[in-house]
């Protein structure tokens, strides 16, 4: 029986955990994510699962014991933010290089320096490229749908990559919200039992994993991931699907909210999507046609799907919250808007960049933007592509 | 004295599907793992080597020092006495020429070899 409970973020998702039972967790603290180990190091002290739990001294290492256990054919999972990811980085690589279906959550935080706790993109963006398909959550509900999906989409055959589970730290990690959870057989039956081909731990048949390749196959063997990231895309929908007839809640590559007349909209991920809600249903009481689209899957990058969607909008706003300082926008708008290159439309772009650091984003904000959106859609013309918007001048 | 080379795995090594230059991005397993034990045999690793160890078989004592101290498993014996190098995998570090206690095996560089080499296909 599917139950409603009143959890935090990093409890929902410390909940998933616990009914996904997987067989390693390594993990080190770090805010805002330490609730997430927390509560999971309770559950494996209370018998609540039969997990392994290692307990590291930094996230380099949480990284690589997990890589460790996915290697040696366990279901492995950590959790991290922040700088904790950055710490990791090299080891992502490894992870998704030797195709292990490791699930971690992260807990979007700013990156240093100057210290920040608070929450901002610029962790998982730094990590868009290592070869982990990356799921975005608007919230609680989101976050511990994604983990379940992403125990599935990491482990089908066609993919064999590690999936990151993102959400907001504090806005999402550390509010109360209510959601609904599935009860722990239909979780356990959903994810099926996990069955590696081939791992170290094997005795009939022992592999080598993880050596040399030089110039003579390193290239094939990244062209091989470049296809499970193609693949990918048709196994998340499937996913999508299946877990649709389990709970009724629908999953895509992203949320088209009151898009399909839209002639202004914005494109955001996470949290602030919700902020964005309320303001595109005010615009829309004053008989505006503003829509949103809610990128939730950002790799693999949806670019037809996005393109498809936002194709009859006269003027589109792409909202980062990560700075890549190209001078060129935020990680999400580059790729968008070259997605709509070949479209021989007139759709005009621009970019703003917001929330850094856990600067609050208020419905005010966002009705900025659309009202920019419909200044630029009523000229044909915009005075910034860039604009950072909250920030004090 | 026995010897074996698939430390204790013997006959029961598959041979991995030799991975040849010519295979593509689709042929090849997935992830890079190698999916059979036993497969460095096959991996010559020789063509490093600046010098070659030569036995010269009438100074050779049999005592086996140079098979003990071998990092590459490079020397084969054969009923606990020396047979030969295994050159696909010796890397020449001299190891053998060193612990030799009646200086049997001495080095000689792979320039004058393959200089003999062409010399002797010349006079052909």
């Amino acid at each position: 029986m599917n139950k409603r409970v009143a959890l935090t973020g990093n409890e929902a998702v410390a909940q998933a955990m616990k009914q996904i039972n997987p067989d390693v967790v390594a993990a080190y603290p770090i805010t805002p994510q330490t609730e997430i180990v927390q509560f999971f190091s309770s559950f494996v002290a209370n018998g609540q699962v039969d997990t392994e739990f290692v307990t590291v001294e930094s996230e380099h290492s949480a990284m690589s014991a997990t890589v460790g256990a996915a290697a040696a054919g366990a279901r492995a999972m950590t959790a991290t933010s922040a700088n904790g990811l950055a710490l990791m980085w090299e080891v992502l690589y490894i992870a998704a290089s030797n195709r292990l279906p490791i699930v971690m959550p992260v807990v979007n935080r700013a990156l240093s320096a100057p210290i920040n706790i608070h929450c901002d993109h610029s962790d998982s963006m730094g990590a868009r490229d290592s070869g982990w398909i990356q799921l975005y959550s608007e919230n609680a509900q989101e976050a511990y749908d994604n983990m379940i999906q992403a125990v599935k989409i990491a482990e089908n055959p066609k993919v064999l990559l590690p999936v990151m589970v993102t959400m907001d730290g504090f806005i999402i990690s550390h509010a109360l919200e209510n959601l609904e959870i599935i009860d722990d057989e239909s979780v356990k039956n959903f994810i099926g039992t996990y069955k590696p081909d081939h791992y170290l731990l094997n005795a009939e048949n022992p592999i080598t994993m993880g050596p040399l390749d030089l110039y003579d196959f390193y290239f094939e063997h990244k062209r091989q991931q470049a296809e499970a990231m193609k693949n990918a895309k048709d196994v998340i929908l499937e996913v999508a699907g299946e877990f649709k007839k389990l709970t009724g809640r629908e999953y895509g590559f992203f949320e088209a909210y009151k898009l399909d007349d839209a002639e202004i909209a914005v494109i955001i991920l996470n949290s602030a999507a919700g902020t964005a809600k309320d303001v595109v249903d005010e615009l829309r009481a004053q008989g505006k046609k503003a829509g949103l689209l809610k990128l939730r899957v950002f790799r693999p990058f949806p670019y037809e799907e996005i393109a498809a969607a936002v194709k009859n909008v006269k003027a589109l706003a792409v909202m980062d919250r990560a700075e890549t300082f190209s001078n060129f926008g935020g990680p999400v708008f580059a790729p968008v808007r070259s997605a709509l290159f070949d479209m021989k439309n007139d759709i005009k772009v621009v970019n703003y960049i917001y929330g850094l650091g856990g600067r609050d984003v208020v419905p005010e904000d966002v009705a900025r933007v659309y009202a920019d959106l419909e200044k630029i859609k009523e000229t044909g013309k915009y005075d910034n592509l860039i604009t950072y918007l909250g920030v004090r001048e | 004295m026995t010897f074996n080379r698939n430390f204790g795995q013997g006959d029961k090594v598959k041979a991995a599907e030799a991975i040849t230059p010519d295979k593509g991005w689709k042929d090849l397993p997935i992830g890079g793992i190698i999916p059979a034990a036993g497969n460095a045999e096959s991996y010559e690793t020789g063509d490093w080597r600046t010098f070659r160890p030569v036995c010269i078989s009438e100074k050779c004592v049999h005592c086996l020092m140079c098979w003990r101290f071998c990092p590459d498993s490079a020397i084969i014996p054969e009923d606990g006495k020396f047979k030969q190098f295994d050159y696909h995998h010796c890397k020449g570090c001299g190891i053998c020429v060193n612990v030799c206690p009646t200086k049997a095996i001495y080095f000689v560089s792979e320039d004058e070899i393959s200089k003999a080499d062409s010399e002797e296909k010349e006079k052909i």
